[in-house]
């Protein structure tokens, strides 16, 4: 259980010092519970005290960072249930299993390790690969799981996942040693030497269990041989089951603080074994408290759709993604062109700004300061009414920048466009469409 | 090691809202469509049973949208010319409820005729949508809640600007509401104030907080119907309604599902696309607590009521 301020105050040296920058040891004690500071801020707390207070100034779910050739995947580190109460921090890591013994193992890798796609300005990529040992653990398919390796390592420096047993295991972890790769899994059947592999290669440990007291006692008889980076394999019969056992792992986590459940989650929506299904699953696992997400299917469309989500649920709720107010030249707008006003929340600016590019029509964007809102929630939320569009034409002179003083509203506040004509009082206020996705044939139509 | 799970005790919980009304009941519906109750989060099974799965509906209109993505237009071909055609196709394709969504071109009689074919043409609770227009709206869906008295059908998209009119004759003719704001906790109490203090029942209210699709803003609907089920449980009664949204037009107007040529390359096949789009928006909502979900494509419906049918299962 985490310390009370009062426990952890017990542990300090009372001598009120001040050189942590609190004025007391109660201040530092009280700060250190809410773990707003790091005890490594205190010079003189004792060896004893420290390692009393480690258990309890540890992040409730572990950090797990995989890593290879100077790229990395973190899970874990997070605080809250919804996203609401703060925010979703490390991104689960979406991973594509492929099959040692698969003969297109090559091209399949090549395909996913190149992807990559462009969203808001932001450019997503998937973030590793899981390499598994198909077939027994005959000493030909634990070379062949070396072998694989070894063709994945030749085209992809991405993280990996090695899926096998002790027998066909070590191959692979030779095939990537230095790195810090994960290694899949250990159970009641063969966790001694599944701790063994992984405190041997530095390897993340993932520990399967059929029940969460199973996962519980694993995770303590493991860390008891000294491995401490483990991540939970929940299994789980269906969506419903999964989520429950979820949900579960993260309270027992965050709100008892059982250390024994602290670590991330990974998922394998692959093993539904139908792609329609499968998208469903990796869904729902990027939704509720996944660490490392395992797709067996790797297509465009879904990838793209998957790193969307996974953006949007692990975008901070406290500060839309937004882009700076300001007038944007699109395809060399000339005094004639026309301008057209919107918001600075990035969806919409890239929205709209990609259909204007994509016309091959020029045009001047002015970008509203509507505190990183849509259209329409800027408007209910009064951050996006006359006052603010004729501030920001004033403000950005765009009367110095085209001949005919003409601006195009979107659709969706053609209510504003009375107000906007007191404002403006020498301006003309067109109305555009309420989709992005129409500007294109209204510019060429009606301007 | 025996472990101790949280649970969360709430005081409060979701009403209970029926949609449609069988003939015993004063209607023509083959069944009624009960949406709500909860006591927990999301499925949380293992707190308490979820007591009514969510539902999807079919969203089919008045006459042949012109805007439709050509995936949709291939996929309901010539039924989206007639719309009791179209709900019929929308019953096969697994729809719980169907939504009848007017347009601008229709004139009252237009509405009336359009609303009682798609009524006689299937057994399923009905949704009833004006064009989206205040006056228009009110134009339509009055004569629309006199000619179906008593079929409780849910009439919408009752909001800020139109909800005086739509309440009235909600009650006057034994019809329900969809009560939409734009995603914000505090707008979606004020409406149901404002309705309630109309004089309709709580338990005629569904509330559509609104979402935004996959990429454009899902998050935000995401979280308001995280806080409003929270507020819910918590005990505070204006919320305590279920939850309804529109992910199939929502997706459906996203560029990634609208086109499919001058894209870029790594977006992918479209048709396979253009349901994803859709269908992960819902799942997304399904697990924010949305309780009918309104859809546009059948492969979707498809794919999220077996979502929802896999939430539903208890160990």
């Amino acid at each position: 259980m985490a310390l009370s301020g009062i426990q952890i105050y017990k542990l300090l040296p009372h001598t009120n010092c001040k050189e942590c920058g609190f004025p007391t040891c109660l201040a530092f004690a009280m700060k250190l519970a809410a773990k707003q500071v790091e005890l490594s801020a205190c010079p003189y707390v004792s060896e004893e005290s420290k390692k009393q207070l480690a258990e309890s100034a540890a992040p409730p779910v572990r950090l797990i960072s995989l890593k290879a050739n100077g790229t990395e995947v973190k899970a874990g580190n997070e605080v809250v249930m919804f996203r609401h109460e703060k925010t979703f921090y490390n991104k689960p890591g979406l991973f594509v299993r492929v099959k040692a013994s698969d003969a297109d193992i090559s091209r399949k890798v090549a395909e996913a390790d190149a992807y990559t796609v462009n969203y808001v300005g932001m450019d997503f990529t998937i973030d590793g690969f899981a390499v598994e040992a198909d077939g027994d653990a005959s000493t030909s398919s634990a070379q062949s799981l070396g072998a694989a390796v070894k063709t994945v390592r030749s085209i992809s420096k991405r993280p990996l996942i090695l899926i096998g047993d002790p027998a066909t295991l070590p191959a692979g972890l030779e095939a990537c040693s230095g790195e810090a790769p994960m290694i899949y899994a250990a159970d009641n059947s063969n966790w001694e030497a599944m701790a063994e592999l992984a405190a041997k290669y530095k390897a993340a440990l993932v520990v399967k269990g059929e029940s969460l007291e199973e996962l519980a006692e694993l995770t303590q008889k493991i860390q008891a041989k000294g491995v401490e980076d483990m991540v939970l394999d929940l299994g789980g019969k269906n969506m419903g089951e999964w989520l429950s056992r979820s949900t579960q792992v993260r309270r027992l986590a965050l709100k008892a603080n059982f250390r024994a459940l602290g670590y991330p989650v990974i998922a394998f929506p692959g093993n539904v074994g139908d792609p329609a299904r499968e998208s469903v699953y990796a869904a729902q696992a990027i939704a509720k408290y996944a660490g490392f997400v395992v797709l067996d299917t790797f297509a465009p469309e879904l990838a793209y759709a998957l790193l969307v989500l996974r953006e949007n649920i692990y975008t901070d709720p406290q500060k839309p993604i937004q882009v700076l107010p300001g007038i944007y030249e699109i395809n060399n707008p000339t005094a004639d062109s026309p301008a057209l006003v919107t918001t600075n929340f990035s969806i919409t600016y890239f929205s709209v700004a990609n259909e204007v590019e994509g016309s091959g029509q020029p045009a001047w964007l002015i970008v509203t300061d509507a505190e990183g809102m849509s259209v329409l929630t800027a408007w209910a939320a009064g951050k996006f009414d006359a006052e603010r569009i004729a501030k920001a034409v004033k403000e950005f002179d765009l009367a110095s920048k085209i001949s005919k003083k003409r601006i195009v509203l979107p659709g969706h506040v053609a209510v504003l466009s009375g107000e906007l004509e007191e404002e403006l009082p020498d301006w003309e206020i067109r109305v555009g469409p309420r989709e992005a996705v129409d500007l294109p044939a209204f510019m060429k139509q009606a301007l | 090691m025996p472990i101790e799970i949280p649970k969360d005790k709430w005081p409060g919980s979701v009403r209970k809202v029926t949609v449609g009304a069988t003939a015993a009941e004063g209607g023509t519906r083959a069944k009624t469509v009960t949406v709500g109750g909860q006591t927990t989060m999301p499925y949380l099974q293992y707190e308490a049973l979820t007591p009514n799965t969510p539902v999807v509906a079919i969203e089919i209109k008045s006459r042949k949208p012109e805007d439709w993505s050509p995936l949709l237009v291939e996929t309901w071909g010539d039924a989206m010319s007639d719309p009791a055609q179209w709900a019929k196709k929308a019953e096969e394709a697994g729809a719980d409820l169907i939504v009848l969504a007017l347009t601008l071109e229709d004139s009252a009689d237009d509405a009336v005729n359009a609303v009682k074919s798609v009524l006689s043409a299937t057994g399923l609770p009905l949704i009833v949508w004006g064009p989206g227009q205040a006056e228009k709206d009110n134009d339509l869906l009055v004569p629309v809640a006199e000619a179906t008295k008593g079929e409780k059908i849910m009439l919408g998209i009752c909001e800020d600007k139109n909800y005086r009119t739509i309440v009235a004759t909600a009650m006057a003719n034994g019809h329900l509401v969809q009560a939409r704001t734009p995603m914000d906790v505090n707008l979606a109490k004020q409406l149901n104030i404002l309705i309630t203090d109309m004089g309709l029942p709580a338990d005629r209210i569904v509330m559509d907080p609104t979402t935004g699709a996959l990429g454009y803003g899902i998050e935000y609907g995401y979280s308001v119907m995280e806080r409003l089920r929270l507020a819910a449980l918590q005990g505070d009664a204006m919320t305590q309604l279920p939850m309804m949204v529109t992910p199939g037009f929502e997706a459906w107007k996203a560029k990634e599902s609208k086109v499919g040529e001058g894209v870029p390359e790594a977006w992918g096949d479209w048709a396979a696309r253009g349901i994803h789009w859709e269908t992960l928006t819902a799942v997304a909502l399904v697990e924010s607590g949305a309780d009918l979900i309104v859809l546009r494509h059948p492969e979707s419906v498809k794919r999220v009521k077996e979502a929802i049918a896999e939430l539903m299962v208890t160990a």
